[in-house]
């Protein structure tokens, strides 16, 4: 059997079973529209919290980036599972006992505050879109990678399955799918992950390979002789106080994304919302562990494979016709010589972030242009495995894309239907007008998320920065102080998140101005040696101590705030029902 | 234990578990991690220079750790200041 029909036929049955499971788990009231019932146990949730958290980009293009920064990759290895700590430690079990459905819902009650309330939802509104773009594209470019299907007939495929569980289902629906496309990941990018470990090194599990093999020395000298810098050398894309920032901005981002947040809020009780924490880094640390050495091995093969190599027996090679024709891997012969030659710089003149294949760069002797992205699919073919584990990857792909996606519709319906429309402006509606609202509320934001996945503004990965800026300038610190200071009151919330916020978008704003506004050169460099990516970790620094100032120059909360706070602190009486 | 008021006892108790646990957590990853990594680089674990497999591997390990030690600890404090659900 084909590849090709591997593909159709693998994607094909995830497809049937997503909606399966989206069928079978249909709702009927608010409560399990948003919170799943709360019925979910931790090993589930757990699962269905590394697939919500795990997007197309972890799944496809993060090994490759870590393959281009060395050491330097860390930021995002240790901040995007750090923030797990913070997030266990620190949020999930109090957000779970306060037994509502959403963020906006604690920070507004918390603060007694419709302005708060109104802010976090926005915020929520805006994480959101910002994400969901990134993964309608995934699932586009899976679709056209894998089956050379057109990127927007991909798109539609990817948000119809969507659109059927997560608005039959709702967060019952997309907690049980998301839990078995995790299993469908974690499997397709284990499996040649283990295979190009064993191949190249011999010992077939990724982690241990990458302390027992002589494999990292060898690449540090391959690189040293090409002119890098060594693989394993740190700070050499990154000076160390930016790797911080970064790495503090991605960490307490990641503990303020509402829809991560909002997963925590299905288990039965207080108890099963950390031991949820517990198993949902364990399994986004399968795939978070696996990347860093699938990285390494891809680019000792990468270089060896064609570095000094004669163009035209490159060119015989299967994987590599393949993906030079999807121009996720490019050649130039600049000297002539009719061999590869690989070194530091780009092969092609970059506009716009996107490499012109018209226009080599004559600036520097390097020959070979790689995508991010060739590292992850490329593998199984490199290692030579089997047409149905190649369909396997592109079903991984699909699954990580439209798990993410799904969680992420379900924080935006329950922003619009939940926060907004029923606590802000409609607050008598009743219970089956809130349903209907929240289903509907689904329709316009998969229309945005399909529209953006088809038609990418070049800026999306440019404002991701955003996302996390906000989280963690805005959300975080709110949530935070609400839990841990009982002082804390509505004019020192409200007053630090506007001076977090504004902060940090200003700043992100200037930073990345030609992206935004198309100036020629950054308005402004970096704050102090942080950029954008790592801003958002002295918004919160602002956020927090201009809200512990203002709250001690203002009058305490009232007294039933203050048993509120005193209230979510004990986990007993979280499994009581409340009249949400 | 005080009896008096066993339910700040309680909280005192989980803030100082929180104190200890996210000091791990700072120390290792941006500490060895990040801080430390290029002094670190000259011993080894396997092959790997040890800074860079605490930023890529070992930090990760430690988190997971964390979360796992936090929610056993507090299921046993639960009980003991009678606060369990």
């Amino acid at each position: 059997m084909s590849t090709e029909l591997w593909t159709y036929l693998l994607v094909g049955l995830s497809f049937a079973l997503y909606l399966y499971i989206g069928y079978a788990s249909r709702v009927r009231d608010t409560k399990g529209f948003y919170v799943a019932g709360r019925g979910v146990p931790p090993v589930a949730n757990g699962a269905a919290t590394a697939a919500d958290w795990m997007s197309a980009a972890s799944f496809i293009s993060m090994a490759g980036l870590i393959s281009a920064m060395g050491y330097d990759g860390a930021i995002y290895l240790m901040g995007w599972t750090g923030g797990y700590v913070l997030l266990a430690l620190l949020l999930a079990p109090y957000l779970r006992k306060y037994r509502r459905f959403t963020v906006p819902d604690f920070i507004g009650d918390r603060y007694a505050s419709n302005t708060a309330r109104a802010l976090a939802a926005l915020a929520t509104l805006f994480i959101s879109l910002v994400y969901v773009a990134g993964q309608m594209r995934g699932v586009g470019i899976v679709f056209s990678r894998f089956l050379q299907v057109d990127i927007a007939l991909g798109v539609l495929v990817g948000v119809l399955v969507v659109a059927f569980f997560a608005v039959l289902g709702g967060m019952k629906g997309v907690t049980w799918t998301q839990a078995v496309q995790y299993a469908l990941l974690i499997i397709a990018y284990l499996i040649p992950a283990f295979a190009i470990a064993f191949m190249l090194t011999g010992v077939p599990i990724p982690q241990l390979a990458l302390v027992a093999s002589d494999l990292p020395e060898r690449l540090n000298q391959i690189q040293t002789q090409l002119g890098f810098a060594e693989y394993t050398q740190p700070f050499q894309n990154k000076p160390m106080l930016d790797v911080l920032a970064i790495t503090a901005a991605l960490m307490v981002g990641t503990a303020g994304l509402p829809h991560v947040i909002i997963r925590f809020y299905t288990t039965p009780d207080v108890r099963s919302a950390r031991y949820s924490a517990f198993w949902a880094l364990l399994f986004i640390a399968l795939l978070y562990t696996t990347a860093p050495a699938v990285a390494m091995f891809a680019r000792y093969n990468l270089i060896n494979t064609l570095h000094g190599k004669p163009l035209d027996e490159v060119r015989q090679i299967e994987w590599v016709a393949k993906w030079e024709k999807t121009r996720l891997l490019a050649f130039v012969d600049k000297n002539g010589d009719g061999r590869l030659t690989v070194a530091k710089g780009n092969a092609f003149t970059m506009e716009g972030g996107k490499p012109n294949f018209d226009k080599p760069d004559m600036s520097n002797p390097n020959e070979v242009f790689v995508d991010n992205d060739i590292i992850v699919l490329s593998t199984p073919e490199v290692a030579r495995l089997a047409g149905f584990v190649i369909a396997l990857v592109a079903v991984g792909g699909l699954a990580a894309a439209l798990s993410t996606a799904s969680g992420l519709l379900i924080a935006m319906a329950s922003a619009v239907a939940h926060d907004l429309y029923y606590r802000i402006w409609n607050p008598r509606a009743p219970e089956r007008l809130r349903l209907l609202v929240g289903r509907l509320a689904m329709l316009p934001a998969l229309g945005v998320a399909a529209y953006l996945g088809i038609n990418p503004p070049g800026f999306v990965a440019q404002v991701v920065a955003f996302a996390f800026g906000l989280a963690a300038a805005g959300l975080f610190p709110s949530i935070l102080l609400g839990i841990f200071d009982r002082r804390m009151n509505q004019q020192g919330a409200v007053a630090g998140m506007v001076v977090g916020l504004t902060f940090t978008a200003c700043m992100i704003a200037l930073m990345r101005s030609p992206q935004l506004f198309g100036t020629p050169q950054p308005l402004l460099e970096d704050f102090f040696g942080i950029s954008a990516e790592g801003i958002g970790v002295v918004g919160m620094v602002l956020n927090m101590a201009t809200a512990l100032m203002v709250s001690r120059l203002t009058p305490p909360p009232p007294e039933n705030i203050q048993q509120l706070v005193d209230e979510i602190r004990i986990p007993r009486g979280a499994g009581e029902a409340l009249d949400e | 234990m005080n009896p008096q008021n066993p339910v700040r006892a309680y909280w005192r108790a989980n803030l100082r578990l929180i104190r200890t646990l996210l000091l791990v957590w700072a120390l290792v990853s941006y500490g060895l991690g990040i801080l430390l990594a290029e002094p670190l680089s000259q011993f080894r674990i396997g092959t790997l220079p040890l800074g860079f497999w605490i930023a890529q591997q070992g930090s990760i390990y430690v988190f997971v750790l964390l979360i796992w030690l936090y929610a056993w600890r507090m299921d046993r404090l639960d009980r003991e200041y009678d606060v369990h659900e």
